[in-house]
C-alpha cells in the first residue's frame, strides 16, 4: 500500500492516503461534479470513515472488561489478603478490603528464610546471565561471520535444542550433577539452567549480529583489527540491545526456574525463591496471609523491572517466541 | 584489500557455547535413552536391564492414561487460550489510551513466577478456606477436589498464566498489519467483523503458528503448576506425562523406568514442534516474524 503515490495534502500516514487512492481510482468520474470538488469529497469520505471505525467496539469492550475482572480480582486478593490478620482471613469476606491492615505477615516472612531464598535466586540469576552472555556473544559472532560448515552445523545442533523439553533431560542431569559432586549446590542449578537458556539466546544474538552491515566489519579489518578486536570494538557495542534482551530472557528463566532447583538441591541454604514459596505452603499451613505476603514479595523485583524497563522486559519475555 | 579468512572469527568462538550446551543439554538426551535400558534406584550405578523398561511401559495403563491426559490437556489449553489471546491481542493493538492502560494491567500475571501463580490459585480455590468457597454459586464447586472438574481447573490456571504472554505476541503482530488495509476495507464497506476475518486473521497467521507451537510444547511440559496445585491428584486425575515421570523417578526411585517415560516425553515435545513447523513452513515463520 505504501508504495502508491500519496495524494498531496492528505498525508497523515502513507497508509491512509493509499486507501483514499484506491477508492478514487475505482470511482467513476462524476459527470456533474467539477474536478476541483474531488478533494472535498475525499475529505468527506475520510471523515466518514474515521467516524465509522471510531464507533466503540462493544463486543471487544465487553470481552476486555471481563478479562480485566479475571486478571484483577485474583491479584487484588493476593495483595489485600497479605495485609490481613489470620483471624480476619478466615472470617471476613475475602474480597472486602482488610478491616485492620497489618504488616505482621511481611514481618513473619522477612524474619524467616526469605532473605536467604532471595539471595540464592539472585546469585543463580546473575551467574546464569553471565555464563549465557559470555558464551553466546562470541558464538553468535562466529555464526554470523563464519559460513564454514562446522560452525553452521554447530549452530543447527543448538537450534535443535529449542525443541528439547528440560523435563526429558532431568534424570540424566541429576545423574551427572551427583557424579560431579555438585548436588545441593547453587552451581548445580546454574549449569543446566544456563545450558537450556542458550539456544534462544544464541538465536536472538545471531539475528542481531547478522544485521550489522558487512561494511562495518570490513572497515575494522582495513584498520588492521583481528576478529577479537572487532568483537570488542564493533560487535559488543552494537549488540547491546540484543544482550539486554538475552539478559532479561535469561534472568526470567532463572528467576522462575523450578524443576532444576527441585531436583538438584534439598537444603535450606541452597533453596531458591520458587522452591521457598512452595515450602511455605506446607510450613505456614493455614496461615495463608503469610504465604501470600511471601508471594507478593517475590513479585516485587520483576515488578520494578516492569515499571522502569517495560520495553526490555517485554522484549526478553517474547525472546523465546523467536523460535 | 579483500577480507581474508583470518579476519573472520574462527570456529573456536563457537566452541565454548557448543561444549557447554553439549555437556548439559545434548549429552543428557543421549544419556536418557541409555538410562531407559537400565535399572537404577538413584543411588548406585545404573545397570543395563535390556528392554524391560520399555516392555513395562507398553503394559503400563497409567503411563498411557497420562499420555492421553496430556493430549486432552494440550487441546483444552489451546482451545481456551487462543481465542482469548487473539481477541485481546488485536484489541490491545489499538493505540487508544484506554486500551494502553488496560493492556498494561492485562500483562500483570506475566510478572508472577509459575510457583507464585500456582500458590495464589491454590489459596483462591482451597476447598476449605479458599475465596471461591465463600462466594455464592462458585462455593458449590470443589475445584481442586473433584476428579472431573480438576482438569478444567488446571487448564484455567495455566490459561490465566499464559494468556497475557500470547496476547503480547498477537498485539505485536496486529500492530504490524498496515492500517491502510483496514481503511481500504472500510471504504469498500466491510464491517469490523469481516475485516477481522479477512485482514487481521490471515495477516497474523504466522503468529498463530508460533503461539500454537509454544502452547502445545508448553502444555506437554507443564510441570510446576500441576505439582503445586494438585500434585497430580486427586488420585491420578491430573497426572500428565512429565508429572508421571517425576513421580516414578524421584518419588518411586525407579529412574530407569522413568527414563523410558522421559524418552516418550522427549519424542512428544520435539515431535510436536517439528511437526507443526514442518507442516506450516519453518522458513516462512522465521522470515516473517511479524514484528517479534
Amino acid at each position: 500500500m505504501s508504495d502508491r503515490a500519496p495524494l498531496g495534502g492528505n498525508s497523515g500516514t502513507d497508509g491512509r492516503s493509499g486507501a483514499v487512492d484506491v477508492r478514487t481510482a475505482e470511482a467513476p468520474p462524476s459527470p456533474i461534479a467539477p474536478v476541483p470538488e474531488v478533494p472535498e469529497r475525499q475529505r468527506r469520505r475520510v471523515w466518514k470513515r474515521r467516524r465509522g471505525t471510531g464507533r466503540p467496539n462493544v463486543l471487544a469492550g465487553v470481552l476486555a472488561t471481563i478479562w480485566l475482572i479475571v486478571v484483577a480480582v485474583p491479584l487484588y486478593f493476593l495483595v489485600s489478603a497479605s495485609f490481613r490478620t489470620r483471624a480476619d482471613y478466615l472470617s471476613d469476606n475475602p474480597l472486602a478490603p482488610p478491616p485492620e491492615p497489618t504488616l505482621e505477615n511481611y514481618a513473619t516472612v522477612l524474619t524467616g528464610d526469605f532473605p536467604t531464598y532471595l539471595l540464592n535466586t539472585l546469585i543463580v540469576t546473575i551467574a546464569t546471565i553471565a555464563i549465557v552472555v559470555a558464551l553466546t556473544v562470541p558464538a553468535a559472532y562466529a555464526v554470523a561471520r563464519n559460513a564454514g560448515r562446522i560452525v553452521q552445523r554447530g549452530f543447527s545442533l543448538m537450534l535443535v535444542g529449542l525443541a528439547i523439553p528440560a523435563q526429558a533431560a532431568i534424570i540424566p542431569v541429576y545423574l551427572m550433577i551427583t557424579q560431579l559432586r555438585l548436588y545441593d549446590t547453587l552451581l548445580a542449578i546454574i549449569l543446566p539452567t544456563a545450558a537450556f537458556a542458550m539456544p534462544v539466546a544464541l538465536l536472538v544474538m545471531t539475528n542481531s549480529l547478522r544485521d550489522i552491515p558487512r561494511e562495518l566489519y570490513e572497515a575494522q579489518t582495513l584498520d588492521g583489527a583481528g576478529p577479537f578486536k572487532a568483537l570488542r570494538h564493533l560487535v559488543l557495542p552494537l549488540a547491546k540491545p540484543a544482550i539486554t534482551t538475552v539478559a532479561v530472557f535469561t534472568s526470567l528463566t532463572a528467576w522462575n526456574g523450578f524443576l532444576f532447583p527441585l531436583v538438584l538441591t534439598q537444603s535450606v541454604d541452597t533453596r531458591v525463591l520458587t522452591l521457598g514459596l512452595w515450602d511455605y505452603q506446607g510450613q505456614f499451613g493455614t496461615n495463608v496471609p503469610a504465604l501470600l505476603a511471601a508471594v507478593t514479595l517475590s513479585v516485587i523485583p520483576i515488578f520494578v523491572l516492569y515499571l522502569f524497563g517495560r520495553r526490555y522486559l517485554l522484549s526478553g519475555l517474547t525472546a523465546g517466541a523467536g523460535k | 584489500m579483500a577480507v581474508t579468512r583470518q579476519d573472520r572469527p574462527s570456529g573456536w568462538y563457537l566452541a565454548p557455547a557448543l561444549t557447554f550446551f553439549g555437556a548439559f543439554a545434548v549429552l543428557p538426551m543421549v544419556l536418557v535413552v541409555y538410562l531407559s535400558f537400565t535399572s537404577w534406584d538413584g543411588f548406585g550405578t545404573p545397570e543395563l536391564s535390556g528392554v524391560g523398561n520399555w516392555e513395562r511401559l507398553m503394559d503400563d495403563g497409567r503411563a498411557w492414561d497420562s499420555l492421553w491426559l496430556t493430549l486432552v490437556f494440550m487441546v483444552l489449553t489451546w482451545l481456551v487460550q487462543t481465542p482469548i489471546a487473539l481477541l485481546i491481542g488485536v484489541w490491545a493493538a489499538g493505540r487508544q489510551r484506554n486500551r494502553a492502560v488496560l493492556s498494561s494491567l492485562f500483562f500483570l500475571p506475566l510478572l508472577l513466577s509459575t510457583a507464585a501463580i500456582a500458590l495464589l490459585w491454590a489459596a483462591v480455590l482451597d476447598p476449605n478456606f479458599g475465596v471461591t468457597q465463600r462466594l455464592p454459586f462458585l462455593g458449590d464447586f470443589n475445584f481442586l477436589g473433584n476428579t472431573e472438574l480438576v482438569v478444567y481447573t488446571v487448564v484455567w490456571v495455566i490459561s490465566w498464566q499464559y494468556v497475557p504472554f500470547h496476547t503480547l505476541l498477537y498485539q505485536a503482530a496486529a500492530r504490524q498489519v498496515p492500517q491502510s488495509l483496514y481503511e481500504a476495507a472500510t471504504l469498500d464497506g466491510a464491517g469490523r467483523y469481516r475485516q477481522f476475518f479477512t485482514i487481521t486473521l490471515p495477516l497474523v497467521k504466522y503468529t498463530i503458528i508460533t503461539s500454537t507451537v509454544l502452547m502445545l510444547v508448553g502444555s506437554v511440559t507443564t510441570f510446576d503448576t500441576i505439582l503445586i496445585l494438585t500434585g497430580g491428584g486427586p488420585g491420578t486425575a491430573t497426572r500428565i506425562l512429565p508429572l508421571h515421570m517425576y513421580i516414578t523417578g524421584f518419588s518411586g526411585y525407579e529412574f530407569g523406568y522413568a527414563s523410558a517415560v522421559a524418552v516418550l516425553l522427549l519424542l512428544l515435545g520435539a515431535g510436536l514442534s517439528l511437526a507443526v513447523t514442518q507442516a506450516t513452513g519453518f522458513r516462512k515463520m522465521q522470515s516473517q516474524q511479524e514484528g517479534m
